[in-house]
């Protein structure tokens, strides 16, 4: 049926437009492509999580449920600590003047353009109990590195230009005057921000959310450095996968992935039925 | 204008937005009142709490990184990025990463021209194919790449009879280090070429240009600028890969090992400064694309404004 439909829709349109060249040739170019690179790896991972005769059965070993929990989890509150603080920076950075703020407009997009296994070293030297913050934190009795708490640094470093730059465009979009309108309606900060700001803000905040848990699921490089990597306690999932293919259990490592995949996938659907819910007027301007 | 001020004088200063100073600016030229011509508490308590927090995330790490790498001073320094491993793994790095680029640079323009230059269905699922990299763990892509080639995946024991290595080798790398930039030349140049529709195209074919004159001169003009742009960052995040490729690498020294592995393996034998001096050369490429990542912005932001003043 979608291929009897995908003919008319190719017919009509080769009727429409025949005036621009190589249609064709870069349709090809396109489609030989995303299926090697794309299609057939993927189709492998169905592959090798289907065949093999333990099913999930992987998942009931403790150190690998252990492993994805801590994975998933942490990701979710570094997520959450990346919504609230990446809300504040794209505010303080669309809205204030002070010395310094384009360089720091700019170093929001560190985390991107330093390579993973650089921001892990140098995240784990600076938390190190010998390390700049490291070394102070230890005199409050905190320690950071080679634990949860060091991985939870990891994941918001890496989540944070996400939250930010899916937040900026929207307080630039967001007229000053809504704030006073609600200021001389008798509005007091706090509900200001709660009954004006937030309501407009917070599609966009959870899409920053949605797009940091998905990246901190399964961030490697800038994890396993600071955490230590203790079986059941620090241990990630993307670092069982390796683990499992260091052992040829490709099944194994396939499960693994397939879940991780799912959970970022999930919360990618739940953040946008959440949003399209919330405010079905912005999906008709959008649309 | 007056008798609003008069109602905003005695009300709290929300978010720091004095009111009372547009009074004496014309009705006309309102624009964005975003910059608070006064510092109110929150103001300051709020910029306090974003330079504490970028500070720590993102400037203490980058000071870090060159602090220890001349820990030991300027002589250690040129040793570790002059070392023979360090040579080989800064040409494999290069090498990958010009590889990856010339790939997905290619393949960005075809993407480009069909999805941006032409409608027909099944395009939002080709758009959504293209994302998808983007979202995948690292390792899940190394993992995928073993799936398919590795010597018990799917074409692997086919490729090795015929004396084919791709995991545990340089194709692996390349492989892997294309998947994880698939997106990043193309994503610029859809919507790019989508705004600029076909008109001016379809008015060169008119005037005799075959497809390829038509394409150089143009369409490549008109798209330099977001072509540089997805270049940078795919050069950038090429040479720093280090999750997909550390999966489909296997650490052979001084043969499958770039720059990120390198680092990985001073740091974990200890040698720390020559692990940060290593790394510093990787952190230069990442502000250098971080400047010109800002400078293309600009450029395409006045282009912008540009486009908008043609069309009024």
């Amino acid at each position: 049926m979608a291929g009897v439909m995908e003919q008319h829709g190719f017919q009509r349109f080769f009727r429409q437009r025949g005036v621009l060249p190589g249609f064709g040739l870069t349709l090809g170019i396109t489609l030989a492509y995303l299926g090697i690179m794309v299609i057939l790896p993927f189709a492998a991972l169905m592959g090798f999580v289907t065949t093999g005769t333990q099913g999930w059965q992987v998942l009931h070993e403790p150190r690998v449920w252990a492993a994805i929990r801590l994975s998933i989890g942490g990701a979710l509150i570094a997520a959450f600590i990346d919504a609230v603080l990446g809300l504040v920076t794209a505010w303080v950075l669309v809205r204030y003047q002070f010395p310094g703020r384009r360089l720091l407009d700019a170093l929001v997009d560190l985390p991107f353009a330093l390579p993973t296994a650089v921001s892990g070293i140098a995240l784990t030297t600076l938390f190190a109990p010998n390390g700049w913050l490291g070394g102070w934190l230890h005199h409050l009795g905190v320690q950071v590195a080679y634990t949860q708490v060091g991985i939870l640094v990891a994941l918001v470093f890496i989540g944070v230009p996400f939250v930010v730059r899916a937040v900026q465009p929207a307080i630039e979009d967001l007229d000053p005057e809504w704030e006073e309108a609600a200021t001389s309606l008798g509005a007091g900060r706090w509900a200001t921000f709660r009954r004006v700001l937030f309501p407009a803000l917070w599609p966009s905040v959870l899409t920053g959310f949605a797009m940091a848990f998905a990246r901190a699921v399964g961030e490697y490089g800038s994890v396993i450095f600071i955490a230590g990597n203790l079986p059941n306690r620090t241990e990630i999932a993307p670092l069982l996968i390796v683990i499992k293919l260091e052992q040829y259990d490709y099944h194994g490592a396939a499960v693994i992935a397939t879940v991780m995949l799912l959970s970022s996938l999930g919360v990618l659907l739940a953040v946008g039925a959440l949003q399209n819910w919330s405010q079905p007027w912005q999906k008709a301007a959008t649309a | 204008m007056a008798s609003f001020e008069c109602v905003s004088l005695d009300l709290p200063d929300v978010t720091g937005i004095a009111m009372g100073k547009n009074g004496d600016v014309p009705e006309g030229s309102v624009q964005r009142r975003a910059r608070p011509a006064t510092w109110s508490w929150t103001s300051v308590a709020l910029t306090g709490i974003v330079i504490v927090f970028l500070g720590t995330f993102l400037v203490l790490p980058l000071i870090v990184v060159f602090v220890e790498a001349f820990r030991q001073g300027v002589r250690v320094y040129l040793a570790a990025i002059s070392d023979p491993e360090a040579l080989t793994a800064i040409k494999l790095t290069l090498c990958v990463a010009v590889m990856a680029l010339t790939i997905n640079t290619g393949f960005g323009l075809a993407a480009a021209w069909c999805l941006g230059k032409f409608r027909f269905p099944g395009r939002q699922l080709i758009t959504a194919l293209i994302d998808l990299p983007i979202s995948v763990s690292p390792v899940v892509v190394g993992l995928l790449l073993v799936l398919v080639y590795g010597r018990h995946g799917w074409l692997g024991g086919f490729l090795e009879s015929h004396g084919l290595r791709i995991i545990f080798a340089t194709p692996g790398i390349i492989l892997a280090t294309a998947f994880v930039t698939l997106p990043l030349v193309a994503r610029e140049l859809i919507p790019t070429m989508e705004a600029q529709g076909t008109e001016q195209e379809e008015a060169a074919r008119l005037l005799g240009a075959n497809g390829w004159q038509v394409f150089f001169y143009v369409t490549l003009p008109n798209i330099r600028w977001a072509l540089l742009y997805g270049v940078v960052l795919c050069t950038a995040r090429a040479m720093g890969e280090f999750g997909a490729v550390s999966v489909v690498s296997g650490h052979i020294r001084g043969l499958t090992t770039t720059l990120p592995l390198h680092v990985e393996i001073l740091y974990n034998e200890y040698r720390f400064s020559a692990a940060f001096a290593v790394a510093s050369l990787l952190t230069l490429v990442g502000l250098v694309s971080l400047v010109a990542k800002t400078f293309l912005e600009r450029i395409a932001h006045q282009q912008r404004i540009g486009l908008k003043h043609k069309g009024a």
